[in-house]
C-alpha cells in the first residue's frame, strides 16, 4: 500500500546502479576536498614529514646505507620510491580519522537516514584520499628531483610507478576505513593506526637493503606489501626486471581490496 | 485531514508502529511499544534521557532496524523499503551533524545532492533556508565559526532541504537559547501548515504542550501515556503548589492543615510539600491564609505548572531518571561485540 503524499517535496531524480554510485560517491569526495582545501594544515602536515624523512634519509643516512648498496646504484635513486610509499602508507591514518570523526559528530547517522548507496560514504572518503596522494606523490616526486633524484627509465614507466603507488595507497585507505569504523573514535583510530604501520614502513626495504637487517627480519622484511610496492616502483623508475615486482605488488593490491572493500561497507552499516 | 487525531486517519497515516522492540545488550531500549501518526500533524515523544526516544526516532529514519515489530513509513516499511523511506524523510539527529569544513550553503548544498533533489532546484533552496533561518549573513563561511545555536539551526535547515513529507526532530531546541528556541518553533509550525508531517522527541512539556498535536510519554522502553500535553497537565491537576517548610515539625503539621482544605493529598520529598491543583492561586492563597493563622509560614513557596518530572512521577510513581543506564548499554554494544 503507498499512502497519498499531502505535503510538497522538491522535484527529486531517481538514480540507480553505476550511475547512482558515482552521483553519490562524488558528492561526498567533493565534501572531503573541500576540507583539503579550507584546512590546508591538512595538506602541509602529510607533506612536511615525508620531506623531513628524504632529508634525513638522503644526507644523514644516506652516505652509510650507500655503503651497502650494489655499485652504480645511488642512494637517492634507492630511496625516493620508499618515501612515496611511506608517504601514502601514513596519508591512509587520514580515513581512519575522518570517518571515526564523522560517525562521532552525528555525519554518518545523517547520511544513513538519506537515500545514499552504502559504499558512498567510503568511495568518498577513499576517493578523496586517492585525488591527495596523487598530489602529494608528484609533490615528493618534486622533492626528490631537488636532492638529486633522476629516473633512469622512461616517462611512462615513471608514471606506472607513481600510478601503482596511488592505487596502493587507494587499498589502503580502505584497510584504515575499516579501522576508524570499528573504533569508532578519532583519537582511538589514530592511537591504534601507528602500532600497524610502523612495522610495515620501517621493517621493510623502504630505506635499506634487507641485507642490512638481522636474519630473523630478512623473511618479513622482503615479503610484506610495502616492500613489494616498493620494490616495483624502484624497478619501474631505476630499471632492471620489473614485471615480475609490479605483478607481485598488483596482487597484494587486489588482495587488500578484495577484502577491505565489502568488509568496510559491512563495519560501515553496522557501526551506527 | 479529519479533525479527530489519527485513530480517524489511519488509512493515510504518516507512521504507523506496531509492537516495535529494540534492545542493545540487557536494555530493553524499546519494549514493544505501538502508536500512529497521522499527516500533517506534529506528534511528540515526550520522556527523560535513556527513555527510548532516540531509538525510536532512529528506527523510523531507518538508521537502527528493529529486533521486532513492524513500522511503516508513509505505507513503506522501515526495514524491507528502506530506501524508499529515506526518499521521504528529513532527519535532525540529537547532534548537530553539519560539516565544519564546508560552508552553511555548501553544507545544505551536499544534503541536497544526498536526498536526489534536482541539481537546479538544489541552489535556490539553499538560499531559502538560509533566510528562513537567519543563516545569510554567515552563508559563506566555514561551518567552524558559527556559535552552538548557528549550527543548530542549520543542522534542522540541513533535515529540509528536500522539503521531507515526514521530518524527524532528535531534541532540536536543545542548546539554543530562547529566541532560537521560539524561531525554530515557528519554523516548524510553517513546515506543518504545508502539509509536514514532524515527529519530535524533547524532554520538555513545555515544548510538547506548544508544538505537539498528540504525545506519548515514555519511560524505559515503554509508552506509559498518550493524548495531548493539556490532557496531561489536567490529569495532573492543571497547576503544582510548591512549598519548602523549615524543619520536621513544620511538615507534619502543615500538611494536616492544607490536606482538609485542598481535599487531595499532598506529596512529600524531603522538606519540600507538592500539591497539584486544578485551581493553584485559589487554593495557594487558602492555603498560605491558614498556615498564616496557625503560625507555620513556608520557607518558600510557589505556584507552577507541572513540568515533565510531575508528569512522570504521577505516572510512573519514580522521578524522571537521568538514565544513563540504557545510552550506556547502547554505547557499550555499538562498541563491543560488533553486530
Amino acid at each position: 500500500m503507498t499512502v497519498e503524499v499531502a505535503a510538497a517535496r522538491l522535484p527529486t531524480i531517481r538514480r540507480s546502479g553505476l550511475s547512482k554510485e558515482f552521483h553519490d560517491g562524488t558528492a561526498m569526495m567533493g565534501r572531503n576536498l573541500i576540507a583539503y582545501k579550507r584546512v590546508p594544515q591538512l595538506l602541509v602536515f602529510s607533506t612536511i614529514q615525508p620531506i623531513i624523512f628524504v632529508l634525513m634519509f638522503r644526507y644523514v643516512f644516506g652516505g652509510v646505507v650507500q655503503k651497502s648498496l650494489p655499485p652504480g646504484v645511488e642512494y637517492v635513486n634507492f630511496l625516493m620510491p620508499g618515501i612515496w610509499v611511506q608517504t601514502v602508507v601514513f596519508g591512509a591514518i587520514a580515513a581512519a580519522i575522518g570517518l571515526a570523526t564523522d560517525l562521532k559528530s552525528g555525519m554518518l547517522e545523517r547520511f544513513a537516514s538519506l537515500p545514499v548507496t552504502r559504499s558512498a560514504v567510503l568511495v568518498g572518503r577513499t576517493g578523496a584520499d586517492l585525488i591527495r596522494n596523487v598530489f602529494v606523490v608528484i609533490l615528493m616526486l618534486a622533492v626528490g628531483m631537488i636532492v638529486g633524484f633522476r629516473v633512469g627509465t622512461n616517462v611512462i614507466a615513471l608514471i606506472a610507478a607513481m600510478a601503482l603507488v596511488a592505487l596502493f595507497g587507494f587499498a589502503l585507505s580502505w584497510i584504515f576505513a575499516t579501522l576508524g569504523l570499528a573504533v569508532k573514535d578519532p583519537e582511538t583510530a589514530q592511537a591504534a593506526a601507528f602500532p600497524v604501520l610502523a612495522p610495515l614502513v620501517f621493517a621493510s626495504i623502504a630505506f635499506v637493503p634487507a641485507n642490512q637487517m638481522p636474519g630473523w627480519l630478512q623473511p618479513w622484511a622482503n615479503n610484506q606489501p610495502v616492500s613489494a610496492v616498493v620494490l616495483a616502483a624502484r624497478a619501474l623508475v631505476n630499471g632492471g626486471p620489473t614485471a615480475h615486482y609490479v605483478i607481485q605488488a598488483l596482487i597484494w593490491c587486489a588482495a587488500v581490496l578484495l577484502i577491505f572493500v565489502p568488509l568496510g561497507v559491512r563495519t560501515y552499516r553496522r557501526a551506527l | 485531514m479529519p479533525e479527530g487525531g489519527w485513530d480517524d486517519a489511519v488509512m493515510d497515516a504518516a507512521v504507523k508502529v506496531e509492537g516495535l522492540s529494540k534492545r542493545f545488550g540487557d536494555v530493553h531500549a524499546l519494549d514493544g511499544i505501538d502508536f500512529g501518526i497521522a499527516q500533517g500533524t506534529i506528534f511528540g515523544l515526550l520522556g527523560p534521557n535513556g527513555a527510548g526516544k532516540t531509538t525510536a526516532v532512529r528506527i523510523l529514519a531507518t538508521v537502527l532496524k528493529p529486533d521486532a515489530g513492524h513500522a511503516e513509513v508513509l505505507g513503506h516499511d522501515v526495514v524491507h523499503d528502506a530506501e524508499s523511506v529515506r526518499m521521504l524523510i528529513g532527519l535532525a539527529g540529537q547532534y548537530a551533524a553539519v560539516d565544519p569544513n564546508l560552508t552553511g550553503r555548501e553544507n545544505l548544498a551536499l544534503m541536497g545532492k544526498l536526498a536526489q533533489v534536482e541539481p537546479s532546484a538544489i541552489g535556490p533552496r539553499a538560499a531559502e533556508l538560509l533566510q528562513q533561518f537567519d543563516l545569510m549573513d554567515a552563508a559563506d563561511r566555514p561551518v567552524r565559526t558559527y556559535s552552538g545555536g548557528m549550527r543548530r539551526r542549520l543542522d534542522v535547515a540541513a533535515s529540509l532541504v528536500q522539503k521531507p513529507p515526514v521530518l524527524f526532530l532528535d531534541e532540536p531546541t536543545t542548546g539554543l537559547d530562547l529566541q532560537s528556541r521560539h524561531e525554530l518553533w515557528r519554523a516548524i509550525r510553517t513546515l506543518v501548515d504545508e502539509g509536514t508531517t514532524v515527529i519530535l522527541t524533547t524532554q520538555y512539556l513545555e515544548e510538547a504542550d506548544q508544538l505537539a498535536h498528540r504525545l506519548v510519554v515514555v519511560d524505559r522502553g515503554a509508552i506509559i501515556a498518550e493524548g495531548t500535553a493539556r490532557q496531561l497537565k489536567d490529569r495532573l491537576g492543571g497547576t503544582v503548589i510548591e512549598m519548602t517548610m523549615a524543619g520536621e515539625d513544620d511538615i507534619a503539621r502543615a500538611i494536616s492543615l492544607v490536606e482538609p482544605i485542598a481535599g487531595a493529598k499532598v506529596e512529600r520529598d524531603g522538606l519540600l510539600l507538592r500539591l497539584p491543583s486544578p485551581d493553584g492561586s485559589h487554593l495557594l492563597a487558602q492555603v498560605i491564609r491558614r498556615l498564616d493563622e496557625e503560625g507555620v509560614l513556608p520557607a518558600t513557596v510557589s505556584l507552577r505548572e507541572p513540568s515533565l518530572d510531575d508528569v512522570f512521577l504521577s505516572l510512573t510513581g519514580h522521578v524522571a531518571e537521568d538514565a544513563t543506564a540504557a545510552e550506556g548499554a547502547q554505547e557499550r554494544a555499538k562498541g563491543g561485540d560488533g553486530r
